[in-house]
C-alpha cells in the first residue's frame, strides 16, 4: 500500500485548486449572464482559498496563518456578492435582462 | 496506525468522495443553462469544498465554509435569480461560431489547467516541520486578536460600507418606494 496517503499529498489538492479555476475562467468566457459570470467568479475564488489552505497545511510551519487569510478571503468575497448582486437588480431594473450582449449602451 | 485495516481505505473513499463532489458541483455550476442549477451546483461545490477543508486539518473553515458559502452566498444567488430572471438568454450564436469560441474557451481553460498542474506536480515545495497545536481554534481566536488586529477590523469596516453600498444601488430603483 502507498506509504503516504492521497489525502496527504499536497499535488492532489494544487490539481484540485487548478481545475476549480480553470472550470471558472470557461464559465467566465462562456456564461452569458452576468449572475452566471458571477457564479463562475465564485469558483475561481474557491480555488484560490483551496491552494492558499494546501500550502498553509503542507508548507507553512504556522498553521494559523493560511486559516486567517482564507478566512479574510471568505469575508471579501461575500461583500462582493453583495455589491455584485446589488448592481445586477439595478441593471435588471433598468435593462429588463441581464444578459451580456444586451448592456450594448456604450457600445458605438 | 489504527486498529481496523480498512480504515486508510475508508479515509481515502471519503476524500475521493469530497472531491468528486467539488468537481461535479463545478461542472454543473458552469454548464447548466438554467441559473436556480447553477446556484445549486455551486452549493454542491462548496460542501466538497468543506470536506476538502477538513482533510487540511482545518475542521472551523470547513464549518466556516458552509455556513458562508452555502448558507449565505448561494442563497442571496437565488434571491438574485428570483428578482433577476432565471435562464440564460436563448442562443444568438450562429452553430459555427459557438463552435468556435467554445472551444477556445475550452482550449484555455485547458492550457491553464493543464500548465498549472505540470507546475504543482513538478516543483519542489518546501515541507518544513508543522509547529504543534498552531492550527488550532484557540491560535486561529488569538492571532486574530492580536497579530491581524488590524485587518480584521478592517474586514467589519469593508463588510459595513459592502451593506450601505448594495442598499445604496439596489434601492432607488423601487417602483411605489
Amino acid at each position: 500500500m502507498n506509504p503516504v496517503p492521497l489525502y496527504d499529498q499536497l499535488p492532489v489538492y494544487l490539481v484540485a485548486a487548478a481545475f476549480l479555476l480553470a472550470v471558472g475562467i470557461y464559465g467566465l468566457l462562456r456564461r452569458r449572464t452576468l449572475i452566471g459570470m458571477l457564479i463562475s467568479g465564485e469558483l475561481i475564488f474557491a480555488g484560490a482559498s483551496l491552494n492558499l489552505m494546501a500550502f498553509n497545511r503542507f508548507a507553512v510551519r504556522d498553521q494559523a496563518v493560511g486559516q486567517v487569510f482564507v478566512l479574510f478571503l471568505l469575508g471579501l468575497a461575500a461583500a462582493e456578492i453583495a455589491i455584485a448582486l446589488s448592481i445586477i437588480v439595478a441593471v435588471y431594473r433598468n435593462y429588463r435582462s441581464v444578459g451580456t450582449r444586451e448592456l450594448a449602451e456604450l457600445q458605438g | 496506525m489504527s486498529a481496523f485495516p480498512a480504515t486508510s481505505l475508508i479515509v481515502t473513499a471519503i476524500f475521493l468522495l469530497c472531491l468528486a463532489t467539488m468537481a461535479a458541483g463545478a461542472l454543473i455550476a458552469v454548464l447548466s443553462t438554467r441559473l436556480i442549477r447553477s446556484v445549486c451546483g455551486l452549493a454542491l461545490c462548496c460542501l466538497g469544498l468543506a470536506g476538502l477543508y477538513y482533510f487540511l486539518h482545518s475542521p472551523f473553515l470547513a464549518l466556516m465554509e458552509i455556513l458562508i458559502y452555502v448558507g449565505a452566498v448561494c442563497v442571496t444567488i437565488a434571491f438574485a435569480v428570483m428578482l433577476a430572471g432565471p435562464n440564460e438568454p436563448a442562443d444568438a450564436e450562429k452553430p459555427g461560431a459557438r463552435l468556435v469560441w467554445g472551444g477556445l474557451a475550452l482550449a484555455a481553460a485547458a492550457g491553464i489547467f493543464w500548465g498549472l498542474t505540470r507546475l504543482g506536480a513538478r516543483a519542489q515545495w518546501p515541507a518544513p516541520e508543522a509547529l504543534p497545536e498552531s492550527g488550532s481554534l484557540e491560535a486561529i481566536g488569538v492571532s486574530l486578536l492580536t497579530t491581524y488586529a488590524l485587518a480584521f477590523e478592517l474586514i467589519s469596516l469593508v463588510l459595513l460600507v459592502a451593506i450601505l453600498g448594495a442598499l445604496a444601488i439596489a434601492r432607488p430603483g423601487r417602483r411605489g418606494a
